[in-house]
């Protein structure tokens, strides 16, 4: 019996000791840097995100977790503010606008290089419009969107782009374009070494070269793209990190396991429900990202019984927004009334909410002839977003909301692509959705989101208005921008009254990191500059 | 012998082109159209019917499919929609990663579970045989997610002994060869990087290993159970021999069969359900590759890993079956 329990007790050892293999010391903290600085500071910062790059040529994407790197590789003419998009310079330093609004003349940043050595220049500038324009829709999707299509297309806003000299270039335009500046600044357009571009052809996205701070590295697909300090870098003293590792970690609450345990030192994506443990959490700090966001629930008009404006109406009355948000949100964000968020400038802080009110949301049913409320859908997202953490958990919210005024809401939901596809064609009910801006225009909302040209693409509410229509329309060439702001508060009027959707909340997204990352400044666009981002002590 | 293992293999031809006959189906019945993927909710709709008559996803599925054997037959796993890349230059890695988490959890599953599974047959019903099997119980119904994030709150977060995510310390990165990190780090003499590599691969392995644990455990022990019932074991122990050689030697090679059966299946279906591992511990396996490529819709890469991963499964089965003849000579292959 003795030997019995000594064998037995042996054998347990060696599970454990086989289970505890490489346990005995405390791993990968990795507080100080692999490199000439010792003890010094930390130069490399990691950044875990939910997921991987598309592709790394800007021109050819519209993911943000693409734009997220060339952010940083790349830059733009113009350049957005630290935490807006009020316009500042970037690869020019001066810009003269025609009183017409049809020419615009940039004097170029002189004595900057492309990563690759060769020289910035005007007409550097003039080759990557005219490869942009040159292309499709396929190449460069985000092109016609912005500036209204290709060659040959009688809707491409750019008439012509020429070099005026070693360091000016001048853009002259068929009609004014009000945020025209504005696209200029955004990630797609950023200014690529032709050079590159010429030797690395379709194969540029995943080698990208830049005039940027940091520049490309290596990009393990699905797991890592490494950036590295731009020692030629224009701006002296920039960038004051050594290299940056962008991390995709898909699980929420693992990124933020792996932030606790220093692994990564910055975590995007942070659930609001995790909130309050950072902030009681001495050796971490908690960001949060300027809203330029809405989350909504969208109705489909040309169904019934969401054809009728009251029902519409009735059922924006019936949701709770501030519960909402306080229940998914972490209390951050702000109700929405409008389809775009306050920051943007237009947005029509007159307009009245829809109040939770069941009285007035069962009278306007029984006006619309619905007393005893109706059957519907609702669907639900099936992948968290910033504006939407939980779609399933909100939709039960609202579900519970309509039951009170006689509506009875089905949750339905599809995985994520089959969900956007069959939204798109109209097969919804309602549906749950939101929108992150591009640019900080109104136009990149309004238009882009409830246009009736935006139908078949994300104006999945089928919502058709003329007289909306032609507001948008006008204030897309009107340069003066009281009277375009003007326009687009009328715009939101229509929409307010119309109802498509039912606006739910301009969400605050978060993100967190160590305590001793310094000057981090997360831009509302979701794309942020990390040159001047450093480890303190 | 030869001629069974030939026939075995000839055999796995038409099951292969059955699941790649399958699989395309299927992956073309899912809604949603790769080029809307790729390119985003913000795309327009000129950009979509570009990109899918590009992709050549506008012809009807049956010139697509026979499309796809005939480059199959070259050798040729197709392109990647997403990233443009060949498919079989890109994979390696990722099924490397798996391999590498897969054979470990294995390790962990076949050594913990065979032992905890003799142990218990033969001190049936004491402590240890209630305990080992209530655990057994546990590991079979346990969801990995939830494990996964167990472990790292315990192991990770609040005793600091082991990494949560990835393959490597990220600020020490490995320089790779054959993409088996273990390996790779031996061949380049690093052993503190070997020694990391292991650290990361713990938690998931044993998330990983768990399930198969817990059934390899139950198998060996009802078969072990019943082998030292038998006359031969009597026999053996009635002759005066130590109780581990019985237990160690006649006993297992007898009950290990039905084991070896498990566990073969078991490693087939480790590398297909290293999903859930992979997302939580952030590893950049093939179950995400596949994974994403199905949230992006990029037939060719959702098609050539499942046909990867269903040859290795059938692959291990045959191995399993060959392995028989080898512990069993009462068993034979005419």
């Amino acid at each position: 019996m003795k030997k019995k329990s000594f064998l037995l007790a042996f054998v347990f050892l060696m599970i454990l000791s086989s289970a505890l293999v490489g346990c005995s010391s405390k791993s990968s903290n990795g507080n100080s840097s692999k490199g000439s600085d010792g003890e010094s500071a930390q130069k490399t910062l990691i950044f875990g995100r939910g997921g991987d790059s598309v592709g790394l040529d800007p021109a050819a994407v519209t993911d943000g977790e693409s734009f997220k790197v060339t952010k940083n590789i790349f830059e733009t003419l113009v350049e957005f503010g630290k935490q807006d998009t009020q316009i500042h310079e970037g690869l020019a330093t001066k810009w003269d606008v025609s009183d017409d609004g049809l020419t615009y003349t940039f004097d170029l940043r002189k004595g900057v290089k492309f990563q690759d050595g060769t020289d910035f220049n005007a007409d550097a500038v003039v080759f990557n419009f005219e490869r942009w324009m040159n292309g499709d829709a396929d190449k460069f999707p985000y092109f016609a969107s912005m500036f209204g299509g290709y060659k040959g297309d009688d809707g491409l806003v750019i008439k012509e782009v020429k070099a005026l000299n070693d360091n000016q270039v001048q853009f002259t335009l068929k009609r004014p374009q009000a945020p025209f500046l504005k696209n200029l600044a955004m990630s797609p357009f950023a200014i690529a070494s032709p050079d590159a571009v010429k030797k690395f052809g379709d194969k540029f996205t995943e080698n990208p070269v830049g005039t940027g701070p940091f520049k490309f590295v290596e990009w393990k697909h699905n797991d890592k793209v490494v950036i590295e300090k731009n020692k030629d870098y224009w701006k002296k003293g920039y960038p004051k990190l050594d290299q940056i590792v962008f991390k995709s970690i898909p699980e929420n609450s693992a990124r933020l396991n792996a932030l606790m345990n220093g692994e990564i030192d910055l975590a995007d994506g942070i659930n609001p429900s995790d909130a309050d443990q950072i902030k009681s959490n001495p050796d971490l700090q908690l960001y949060e990202r300027p809203s330029m966001n809405v989350g909504y629930l969208g109705f489909t008009v040309t169904r019934k019984p969401f054809d009728n404006p009251k029902v519409r109406q009735a059922l924006n009355y019936a949701i709770d927004r501030q519960a909402l948000i306080d229940a998914f949100y972490g209390g951050k964000g702000v109700p929405a009334k409008n389809p775009m968020p306050p920051v943007i400038s237009g947005y029509d802080d007159d307009i009245q909410p829809y109040e939770f009110n069941l009285d007035k949301a069962k009278e306007l049913l029984k006006e619309a002839g619905y007393p005893n409320g109706f059957e519907m859908e609702l669907w639900a997202m099936p992948v968290p977003r910033p504006y939407m953490p939980d779609g399933k958990k909100i939709a039960e919210a609202i579900q519970a909301n309509f039951a009170k005024i006689g509506v009875k809401a089905k949750i339905v939901s599809y995985e994520w692509a089959t969900y956007l596809e069959k939204a798109s064609k109209g097969e919804a009910d309602a549906y749950l959705l939101g929108w992150t801006g591009d640019n900080g225009d109104a136009d990149n909302f309004l238009y882009a989101l409830l246009d009736k040209d935006s139908i078949g693409s994300n104006n999945y509410s089928y919502y058709s208005n003329d007289k909306l229509h032609d507001i948008l329309i006008k204030a897309q060439s009107e340069v003066d921008e009281s009277k375009r702001n003007e326009l687009y508060k009328q715009a939101q009027e229509i929409i307010h009254e119309d109802a498509p959707w039912a606006p739910l909340v301009h969400s605050t997204p978060l993100l967190a990191g160590k305590a001793n990352l310094k000057d981090f400044y997360p831009h509302p666009t979701g794309s942020d500059w990390l040159d001047g981002v450093y480890f303190g002590k | 012998m030869l001629q069974y293992t030939i026939r075995r293999i000839l055999q796995l031809i038409p099951v292969l082109l059955g699941m790649t006959f399958v699989v395309f189906l299927i992956i073309r019945a899912i809604p949603g159209n790769p080029a809307q993927v790729i390119l985003g909710q913000q795309a327009t709709k000129e950009a979509v019917a570009a990109l899918t008559k590009e992709l050549g996803l506008n012809h009807p599925w049956y010139v697509q499919y026979i499309d796809y054997i005939k480059h199959l037959l070259q050798g040729n796993l197709g392109t990647s929609i997403r990233t443009r890349t060949a498919v079989s230059e890109e994979i390696w890695p990722y099924l490397a990663a798996t391999l590498e988490l897969s054979l470990v959890a294995m390790v962990i599953a076949v050594v913990v579970g065979v032992n905890a599974g003799i142990i218990s047959a033969w001190f049936q019903n004491s402590w240890f045989d209630y305990a080992a099997m209530i655990l057994a119980l546990l590991g079979v119904s346990i969801p990995i997610f939830w494990l996964g994030l167990m472990e790292q709150w315990v192991f990770s977060i609040n005793l600091h002994w082991l990494p949560t995510t990835g393959r490597e310390n990220i600020r020490d990165p490995i320089e790779a060869i054959t993409n088996l990190y273990l390996l790779d780090t031996l061949i380049q003499g690093r052993f503190d990087q070997f020694i990391e590599v292991l650290k990361h691969l713990i938690l998931p392995g044993i998330a990983l290993g768990t399930i198969p644990m817990a059934i390899i455990a139950r198998m060996t022990r009802s078969s072990m159970l019943e082998v030292m019932r038998s006359d031969f074991i009597r026999t053996a122990r009635a002759k005066g021999m130590k109780m581990f050689w019985v237990v160690y030697k006649h006993s297992l090679k007898n009950a290990v069969i039905p084991v070896l059966t498990v566990i073969g299946l078991q490693m087939g279906l480790l590398l297909g359900g290293a999903i859930l591992t992979e997302t939580i511990f952030g590893w950049p396996g093939i179950g995400r590759y596949i994974y994403d490529a199905i949230s992006y819709r990029d037939y060719p890469v959702i098609q050539s890993g499942i046909l990867l991963i269903a040859f290795i499964f059938v692959f291990i089965n045959l191995v399993v079956d060959l392995l028989y003849a080898a512990v069993d000579p009462r068993i034979k292959y005419n």
